[in-house]
């Protein structure tokens, strides 16, 4: 049997100068794994001038940042990123390795996976430590990786039991964000980058990046729709919803595919998992694959005209009827209590 | 002259249907419960190779590792235009995960020979991992391009590819060979033309002729095997005995990863509160979410 080192790793991805979202909210679970562990958290940032950065991790509960800084690694690219990680990874072989499931995150992880030929799982939705026997073998503190595979259908809890570094990728925005109250008091441990031939061959020639003004995660309340408002007319009765109760819009996949609502603003399995206050779902059916991005929200409001729609299934207040009439008396009812 | 591409294309299970019945005990598919259909992304990769070659000129091979069935979709992409296909397929191939994958069909594209693209979907619509398509190019040593939308131009043995990035894209150049996977709606894949549909659908992989032989005990396999490649009809075969292999790196042996567990996803059967569709309804209900401090 495999002997592990207890180390959980969190590769931190950068946004504008700062930490992605999805790279803190895997410290926050990853904080969790190594008590139970009994390991250290260690935070992985590649880039230049990073030093900010790297420390923003500590908030997070890093116990140590490893940080290679250089000219080169200032913007990410796939086989300098890689070949660092890869070389890192294969030095300390830590116990657990974890990514965002951003397009970055899947771009990085397979190269590192398969070179120091270990198991990579993918877009896991859940994470836990647990002990488990599988064909008759009995396997201490496995990382059990939970995701959903089969476009939605199937949540499969899948195990790396023969291998030291358990690697897996997570979907952004289901983990919580837990920043401490007091930082941790961590160190920086410099990783010297020597340049190395195969790492320049592709060059970024453009790069436009908007960064996301809508930031439906953060939102308390959500009013979404789908296609069940029928047109784009009727679709702005949800946005008169939302901007009466003060929420932002979102929409299912077929919302944004008949253009009620842009892509930015999709929940769901393809688009953003959200966990608000309140989530109000109109006009929208409930498959799996949109449940997927909702499903953990505070407190459900399902408005379908179908009352057998499954969205009423994890909804805790079903309202059975035409949108196009429950909206205004929605918005007229609030308006009235809360003027 | 010209740019020859590797295309890797895999048969799925129409993933619309599926059923606890589906997955076996030891957390495999059971595919022979589900249609099996050409993954979306992996055409329009295969079209995109089509439209180097259509531009540039050179070659199209695709390749699959697969049940011996998995030949169905090789045939798809001889109507499309693909020059040769290769079936990669053997039992010790079964079960793998992508590590597994990537190294046997890495092992395989070095047998094919020498290549300028490998085009790859981004991700298969069963495992949705998006790993196979990068962990080929580690294996083989060579550069990727994931989420590709375009390919802007190709000169000098260079290319330039739009590729998908968070919030963007951005446009990066590549020296060749390189590994491109692809994004759903880069390209819109071409309708089967009639006369190659009339001419392939009776390519055949080893295995389907080792069953003709089986049927009629006049044929020969090494007769008929070179009676089809003179006639283009050969969908060239590779097991493992073709290829220099470690065992241990294969199928489920060479897979780290173990499904522990399935579970298909059911309604909680949440008990929700019903709310008459008119003002007094709605009026208590939004009294609840005042009291619960979500309004006001
Ligand atoms: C791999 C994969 C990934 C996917 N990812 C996502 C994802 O991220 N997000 C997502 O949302 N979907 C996703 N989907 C699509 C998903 O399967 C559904 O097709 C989609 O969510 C349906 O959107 P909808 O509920 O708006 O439309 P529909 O299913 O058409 O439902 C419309 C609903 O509106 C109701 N309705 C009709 N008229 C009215 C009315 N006048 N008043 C009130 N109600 C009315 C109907 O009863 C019906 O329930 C994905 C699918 C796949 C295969
Ligand atoms: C429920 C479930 C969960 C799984 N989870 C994981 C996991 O987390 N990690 C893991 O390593 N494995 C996992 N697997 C195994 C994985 O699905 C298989 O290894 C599969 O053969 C390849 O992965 P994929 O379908 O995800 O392909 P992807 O990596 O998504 O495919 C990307 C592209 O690679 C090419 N490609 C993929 N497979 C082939 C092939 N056989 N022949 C030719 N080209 C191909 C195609 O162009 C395809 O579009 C899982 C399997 C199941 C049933």
């Amino acid at each position: 049997m495999v002997t592990r080192n207890n180390d959980v790793w969190v590769f931190i991805e950068q946004r504008g100068g700062k930490p992605a979202d999805v790279s803190l909210e895997l410290l926050s679970k990853g904080r969790k794994l190594a008590q139970q562990l009994n390991g250290r958290l260690k935070a992985i940032v590649i880039g230049f001038n990073a030093e900010s950065i790297a420390k923003e991790t500590f908030r997070y509960g890093a116990s140590e940042v490893l940080l290679a800084d250089h000219k080169e690694l200032e913007h990410y690219r796939t086989m300098t990123y890689s070949r660092v990680l890869s070389e890192l990874v294969d030095k300390y072989r830590p116990g657990v390795v974890l990514f965002g499931a951003t397009i970055t995150g899947r771009d990085l992880a397979p190269r590192i996976a398969s070179f120091i030929k270990s198991g990579l799982t993918a877009d896991c939705t859940d994470l836990q430590i647990s002990d488990v026997k599988y064909l008759r073998n009995e396997y201490k503190n496995l990382l059990l990786q939970i995701r959903p595979a089969f476009g939605g259908n199937i949540i499969a809890t899948i195990i790396s039991p023969e291998v030291d570094v358990q690697m897996a990728t997570v979907r952004e925005g289901v983990m919580r964000l837990e920043p401490l109250e007091i930082p941790v008091n961590g160190k920086i441990t410099l990783v010297p980058y020597q340049p190395s031939t195969l790492d320049s061959v592709i060059k970024i020639i453009e790069q436009h990046r908007q960064e996301n003004k809508v930031n439906l995660k953060s939102a308390p309340i959500i009013v979404a729709g789908g296609y069940g408002l029928g047109t784009k007319e009727n679709f702005k009765l949800v946005q008169e919803l939302a901007a009466t109760i003060g929420g932002e819009v979102a929409g299912s996949r077929a919302a944004v595919d008949a253009g009620f609502v842009t892509p930015d603003r999709q929940v769901g399995q393809t688009g953003v998992t959200v966990r608000p206050k309140l989530y109000i779902a109109i006009g929208i059916s409930g498959a799996i694959q949109h449940r997927a991005g909702m499903q953990e929200s505070n407190k459900i409001i399902a408005i379908n005209s179908d009352p057998e729609a499954p969205i009423f299934g994890v909804a805790h207040y079903g309202i059975v009827g035409d949108a196009a009439q429950i909206i205004p008396t929605f918005i007229n009812v609030f308006k009235q209590k809360l003027r | 002259m010209g740019y020859k591409s590797i295309v890797l294309v895999k048969q799925v299970p129409d993933t619309a249907n599926i059923s606890g019945q589906v997955m076996k005990e030891d957390g495999t598919v059971n595919r022979s419960l589900l249609p099996a259909i050409f993954n979306h992304e992996d055409r329009v990769a295969l079209e995109m190779a089509l439209q180097i070659q259509d531009n540039h000129g050179g070659n199209v091979s695709v390749i699959t590792m697969g049940p011996p069935r998995a030949s169905d979709v090789l045939r798809e992409c001889l109507f499309m235009g693909a020059d040769d296909a290769y079936l990669i397929s053997d039992r010790k191939f079964a079960g793998a995960d992508t590590l597994a994958t990537s190294y046997v069909l890495s092992e395989a594209i070095k047998k094919i020979g020498s290549f300028d693209f490998i085009f790859a979907g981004r991700q298969a619509i069963d495992g949705d991992t998006a790993q196979v398509g990068p962990q080929t190019a580690e294996k083989l040593g060579i550069p990727q391009i994931t989420y590709a939308q375009e390919i802007v131009s190709i000169n000098n043995n260079k290319v330039l590819i739009k590729k998908k990035i968070e919030g963007g894209y951005e446009i990066l150049e590549s020296p060749l060979p390189v590994l491109v996977t692809v994004l759903k709606d880069a390209v819109f894949p071409r309708p089967y033309k009639a006369k190659r549909v009339m001419a392939y659908k009776n390519a055949k992989t080893l295995m389907e002729l080792e069953k003709l032989t089986e049927d009629n005990s006049l044929l020969y396999i090494d007769q008929l095997k070179y009676e089809y490649m003179s006639k283009h009809l050969y969908i060239n075969t590779i097991t493992m005995d073709d290829l220099k292999l470690d065992v241990e790196r294969c199928g489920v042996a060479g897979s780290p990863t173990k499904v522990h567990k399935i579970e298909s996803v059911v309604l909680t059967g949440n008990k929700h509160e019903h709310i008459e569709p008119n003002k007094i309804g709605i009026g208590t209900l939004i009294d609840k979410l005042m009291e619960d401090h979500i309004f006001g």
